[in-house]
């Protein structure tokens, strides 16, 4: 009989995350158009804030520069969504969006993470008038038109990017690569001095975890039609990925994912006809988070009354 | 002949700004150790309330200062109090402290826009106040934009004597200097930080009132203000208070040079020196 309970207990989980995985990939089968939207939206989400996380979750180094990979992203649909097939687009994304980020590693990992920070926040500001300069200079126009996909097939997209992403951080989290960055996070000296080359590290993560920000945001501009610089620039895209981590908790594997499907309803309900007081609660609840729950809503879901019960019982 | 004269006047006008920007933000981060990116928005509520007092009450912009400032100060020395203060508290490292308190104001940063998106709407607001020219070395300039220079050296002056000759300013460059031996210096050093935080808002929101006499303002102004201070806090080297008055300086005249060629790609000159800054000497123009 207990042995049964224990193979059932740990059977659980899996069988639990399967049954996700078999509703999330039929979704288009049974909902309708708005929910598929609705969910490729928290999708969309939950890749922003765990790449996120890739990097800055073990280091601590915090990166305010999502949105200038995503932007990345959007602005290499829109210029080559018309001459290639979507899979490739979303590849050649994928890698300006890992260069910049090289580049930007390279440029600042090396020191202290002030100068991360101070360059990683600009970043988008910088993109963004480099690029209205560019446009209105010498093609003239401030925006440009996407080729358009259907609202199925970019779920679709989505749903692999980030189950790609989920796999990587999985994969990371185990691998020579993920232990040498959590042992930077907790002293950069002791892990420079065991023989870890800390740049090359913190640098290569970084640029990986801009992988599926471009690749998202190149996905997400093909829903829209139209972008302009604002648009794809937007430092929106940046703090909703820092506060939907540090808010779910950046500690855990499931504390992103959480964050972002809470945010991303809320967003819902709010973003249309609230737009500046979702932004305000958002803000405050960074603020308050970081103050009362640093270690975010996942741990004080580990703290609930009936998990208690179910340790109780399983100690028994 | 004329034309390096004026770039170089214009430079000196738009570096006194920059200078007053970047050592509100240098005191933030060099003695109270947050990475303050809401900086800008304290510009914004500095420039928005000028705006507000003249249009509204017919204020002289210059005595809104007396108005802007103490008030940025207040809100300045509540907000270190309340937040960075507890987030110091539970910080187990100043590398924890660095993070969080960055979060935070990342946080504070989109609470101060929505209030101010809903106070003044996303208009962009501009008022005319001494915009008649002045004739300087050949060149004209606005009286106004003259008025900001004079401003900003008079107040970056009076700071930088406070900081040197008052007791309080002794205090603030002890605790610069290593905050843990100030405070068994017997520095009362949760005051002085918040002291120092709240200068740092205050200098914002007088810097703000100034960039309203000139340029119009909006409830979204504040993130390239901020980048810019960044820029001139890393180049007049983190942490020195002259350092980053001129890199001020220094930054507003190439940017008057690059304006004077291509006015959009400013900010990416900008970034091009940043860029530059950290390959060659990350330490800045002053630092140690």
């Amino acid at each position: 009989m207990r042995t049964d309970g224990i193979t059932w207990l740990k059977l659980r989980t899996p069988a639990m995350l399967l049954l996700l995985l078999v509703a999330l990939a039929t979704l288009t089968l049974y909902a309708s158009t708005y929910t598929v939207m609705l969910a490729t939206n928290i999708l969309m989400y939950v890749i922003l804030t765990v790449s996120w996380v890739l990097f800055s979750g073990p280091t601590g180094y915090v990166s305010l520069a999502t949105a200038a990979f995503f932007g990345v992203g959007v602005y290499t649909s829109a210029i080559l969504g018309s001459v290639l097939p979507l899979p490739l687009v979303i590849l050649a994304a994928a890698l300006a969006s890992f260069s910049l980020a090289a580049l930007v590693g390279g440029l600042t990992l090396r020191l202290k993470g002030v100068y991360f920070a101070f360059f990683t926040f600009g970043l988008v500001e910088l993109i963004k008038h480099l690029l209205l300069w560019y446009e209105v200079s010498v093609t003239g126009l401030r925006g440009r038109f996407v080729v358009v996909n259907d609202s199925g097939a970019i779920y679709y997209v989505i749903l692999v990017i980030l189950l790609l992403l989920l796999l990587t951080s999985y994969l990371l989290r185990r691998s020579r690569l993920g232990l040498a960055l959590q042992s930077i996070g907790q002293s950069e000296d002791a892990a420079a001095h065991t023989g870890i080359n800390v740049s090359a590290v913190k640098t290569i993560v970084f640029a990986l975890s801009a992988v599926f920000v471009g690749a998202a945001g190149a996905a997400m501009a093909t829903r829209w039609g139209y972008v302009d610089p604002y648009i794809a620039f937007d430092y929106l895209y940046s703090f909703t990925a820092v506060a939907m981590a540090v808010f779910g908790g950046p500690g855990r594997f499931a504390g992103p994912i959480l964050g972002a499907v809470v945010f991303a309803f809320l967003r819902e309900l709010l973003i249309t006809r609230f737009p500046y007081i979702y932004m305000l609660v958002m803000g405050l609840v960074l603020v308050v988070t970081i103050l009362y729950l640093p270690q975010g809503l996942i741990e004080l879901a580990g703290k609930a009354p009936w998990r208690k019960l179910r340790g109780s019982r399983e100690s028994a | 002949m004329e034309t390096i004269v004026g770039v170089v006047i214009s430079g000196l006008l738009l570096g006194g700004l920059y200078a007053l920007i970047a050592m509100g933000l240098s005191l933030q981060y060099g003695v109270a150790r947050v990475l303050n990116v809401s900086h800008g928005e304290f510009i914004m509520l500095g420039g928005l309330t000028t705006w507000t007092l003249y249009t509204a009450f017919h204020i002289n912009p210059l005595l809104s200062l007396a108005v802007c400032g103490p008030v940025a100060f207040a809100l300045g020395y509540v907000l270190h109090r309340t937040v960075y203060r507890r987030i110091w508290a539970s910080s187990p490292s100043p590398g924890v402290f660095e993070s969080n308190s960055l979060l935070a104001s990342f946080g504070l940063l989109f609470v101060i826009q929505n209030i101010a998106l809903f106070t003044w709407g996303p208009e962009i607001r501009g008022y005319t106040y001494l915009a008649f020219p002045v004739d300087l070395l050949g060149v004209s300039f606005g009286a106004n934009r003259l008025l900001t220079l004079a401003s900003a050296l008079f107040v970056g002056v009076t700071f930088y004597i406070f900081l040197a000759r008052t007791r309080i300013g002794k205090a603030i460059r002890a605790a610069a200097q290593d905050s843990t031996a100030a405070a068994l210096m017997g520095v009362n050093i949760n005051s002085v930080l918040a002291v120092c935080f709240g200068f740092g808002a205050g200098l914002a929101a007088i810097a703000g009132m100034l960039i309203s006499m000139c340029y119009p303002v909006h409830a979204v102004m504040g993130i390239p203000y901020t980048v810019i201070a960044m820029i001139v806090v890393v180049l007049g080297g983190l942490g020195s208070i002259p350092g980053s008055f001129l890199g001020g300086v220094v930054l507003g005249l190439i940017g008057s040079l690059v304006s004077y060629v291509e006015p959009a790609l400013t900010l990416v000159a900008y970034y091009l020196i940043f860029a530059l800054l950290l390959l060659v000497r990350p330490t800045g123009i002053m630092g140690r």
